[in-house]
């Protein structure tokens, strides 16, 4: 990947963070924390990796995206409208009585949304099915998802990693959104999470670690997935919770809190700052 | 007719739809959770292993695997006991097929206490009543094998989740190829002027003994096997509450939440008649055999027909 297309995407993820610190505002409610933290990936993932199409959202053999926790749907819609698949303006309505911007996504909503999630735990699973039918009709698709450290507390997580190896999906990707937090605090405070690479080591996965801020990397663990046949890959992705808007970044309140007006307008000139 | 033909589980019905079915719908595959033997799944499995997953003892993860599936095009029929099906995957159902809208299919089979031996911890009696609070979620309860036969096309064709439970016990047959099943359409199986028994599943051969048993009596009974109780076919209900004044339900499942439920639900706003709920009265079942279970929790011919008399008895009341 050349400099200028790294500088892009990262552009792109820091209009994705406009994108989640004003539709949060809006709606004054939602999780800006989460969202911020996986704005690296969503960018690298859309406007890199996945062969999707805007005009044409339900293409049959188009990549899919899962996102399993799905507090973090201002990421999805913020991406979604960069990407196309919804209108820019339309950000604003998140959250609000008549939106198609649902709290948490719904795919009978937003087209772009592969499964409607929100009940934390539930999207590998879905993930896998998707990708063992894409192996059924030997489509070329590929499945990405991003799941919270917080959510792989939840057992159905590993009733899926089970699931993604028995069944040899090299076409499914995993994003470990390792940011640290959950609501009630830090993981290791609330029930402590060791070493996840470890885990899905052991489970059979291919698994990397990366900094999931660093553009580069997040594209490299893309082309290795790719390269790596007879096993899903998890990539271990250290995250800042909050990042991109300093004054959010590893605090654990901002998981589910709107930033006031004066704190949006703060950080909106911040992320805007580092655009120009 | 010669020889009356042989009894046969709902479950081994549902088994050997799947296998004709997946013959002529490639779109069609089958999970199982470590059941397949129990559930009928293997024969699927065995004539189609590429379209059959084994998900292992993981029920969230199969119905959410389901929904992945449905997602992509496929049909899939994702199959457990009734009570891992509804309640241990109960959230999966909900957020994934039922908010999703997703074509997802659950062949839940060992509804109810006739599971037997397996004690309270295997019989479902509260599985009707999650699935059917499910918005979007269609309920199926056949009765015999023909019926379970016809559902699980009928499940196929229809857009949407669908919930079919299948009983582990061998039932009398009731239907032959004639018989058409309809999603959201009641069978009037006996007609009768004095009372009328709705029930589902293996419910309805001891509701045909009860309509017997009140007919020495000199009571007319109309006997409806009302196969869908989710969307429920209202018109049967209200002709039955207009024509016969008074009903009894009939059910292999808990009093509250289920078919009983189903139909005061469409007599209490439209059209209030007596109603005697027969079923399971809130309490768990125990182990024993189907036969001296279907005793202990009253769910025999003789209860059916009590519950008629009762039900007449308090019209005008
Ligand atoms: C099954 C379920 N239980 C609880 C919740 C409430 N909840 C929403 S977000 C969250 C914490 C998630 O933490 P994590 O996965 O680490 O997400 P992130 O830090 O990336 O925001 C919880 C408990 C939920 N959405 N689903
Ligand atoms: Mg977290």
């Amino acid at each position: 990947m050349t400099k200028e297309e790294t500088r892009e995407l990262q552009r792109i993820a820091q209009r994705i963070r406009l994108g989640i610190v004003k539709s949060v505002a809006a709606a004054a409610s939602g999780h800006p924390g989460g969202s911020l933290s996986v704005a690296d990936i969503m960018a690298t993932l859309y406007f890199k990796e996945m062969r999707i199409d805007s005009k044409n959202p339900t293409w049959p053999d188009r990549d899919r995206f899962v996102m399993s926790k799905g507090h973090a749907a201002p990421a999805l819609y913020a991406t979604l409208a960069e990407a196309g698949f919804i209108g820019k303006e339309e950000l604003t309505t998140l959250r609000k009585f008549g939106s198609r911007l649902q709290g948490h996504p719904s795919m009978r909503h937003v087209p772009g949304v592969e499964m409607s999630t929100g009940s934390l735990g539930q999207g590998l699973s879905a993930a896998n099915g998707m990708a063992i039918a894409a192996k059924l009709d030997k489509r070329p698709t590929r499945v990405y998802v991003i799941i919270g450290d917080g959510e792989a507390q939840e057992g159905q997580i590993w009733e899926a990693s089970m699931t993604s190896v028995h069944r040899k999906l090299d076409n499914l990707m995993v994003f470990f959104d390792y940011n640290g937090l959950q609501i009630d605090g830090k993981i290791t405070d609330v029930k402590s999470f060791t070493e996840p690479a470890a885990k899905w080591r052991a489970f059979g996965w291919h698994v990397l670690e990366i900094d999931g801020h660093d553009i580069q990397a997040i594209h490299a663990a893309c082309e290795e997935a790719k390269a790596t046949k007879g096993k899903p890959t998890m990539v271990v992705a250290h995250t800042i919770k909050g990042k991109g808007v300093p004054f959010m970044e590893n605090i654990v309140d901002w998981h589910g809190k709107a930033p006031s007006e004066e704190q949006a307008e703060e950080a909106i000139s911040h992320l805007e700052a580092s655009l120009r | 007719m010669t020889d009356a033909p042989q009894k046969t589980a709902t479950r081994a019905a549902y088994g050997k739809a799947l296998v004709k079915l997946g013959e002529l719908n490639p779109n069609v595959v089958v999970l199982d959770a470590d059941l397949s033997k129990s559930t009928k799944t293997e024969g699927f499995a065995k004539r189609f292993p590429e379209r059959f997953f084994q998900m292992g003892i993981a029920e969230a993860d199969m119905m959410g695997t389901a929904a992945g599936l449905a997602a992509s095009g496929k049909i899939p029929f994702a199959s457990s006991f009734a009570i891992f099906a509804s309640g241990r995957a109960f959230d999966q159902v909900r957020q994934t097929a039922g908010y999703g809208r997703l074509n997802v299919k659950i062949g839940a089979s060992h509804g109810g206490i006739t599971v037997g031996e397996d004690g309270a911890s295997h019989q479902s009696i509260e599985d009707i009543a999650l699935m059917r609070v499910i918005p979007g979620m269609t309920v199926i309860v056949p009765a015999d094998a023909e019926e379970t036969e016809q559902a699980v096309f009928a499940a196929a064709r229809h857009e949407g989740p669908v919930y079919i439970r299948t009983g582990r016990s061998p039932v009398p047959v009731l239907f032959d190829e004639d018989y058409k099943f309809q999603i959201g359409k009641a069978a009037t199986l006996r007609e009768g002027k004095d009372v009328t028994i709705i029930a589902c599943g293996v419910m309805v051969s001891a509701s045909l003994e009860a309509a017997e048993i009140l007919a020495k009596k000199g009571v007319s009974a109309r006997v409806l096997n009302m196969a869908t109780i989710k969307p429920i076919h209202v018109d049967a209900v209200v002709a039955a509450a207009k024509e016969t004044g008074a009903i009894v339900t009939v059910e292999e499942h808990s009093i509250i939440g289920g078919l009983g439920s189903a139909v005061c639900e469409v007599t209490g706003e439209m059209c209030p008649v007596p109603v005697e709920r027969v079923g399971i009265r809130d309490v768990f079942g125990q182990s024993g055999t189907p036969h001296e279970l279907m005793q202990a929790y009253g769910l025999t011919g003789d209860d059916i027909a009590q519950a008629a008399v009762r039900a007449i008895d308090r019209i005008g009341t």
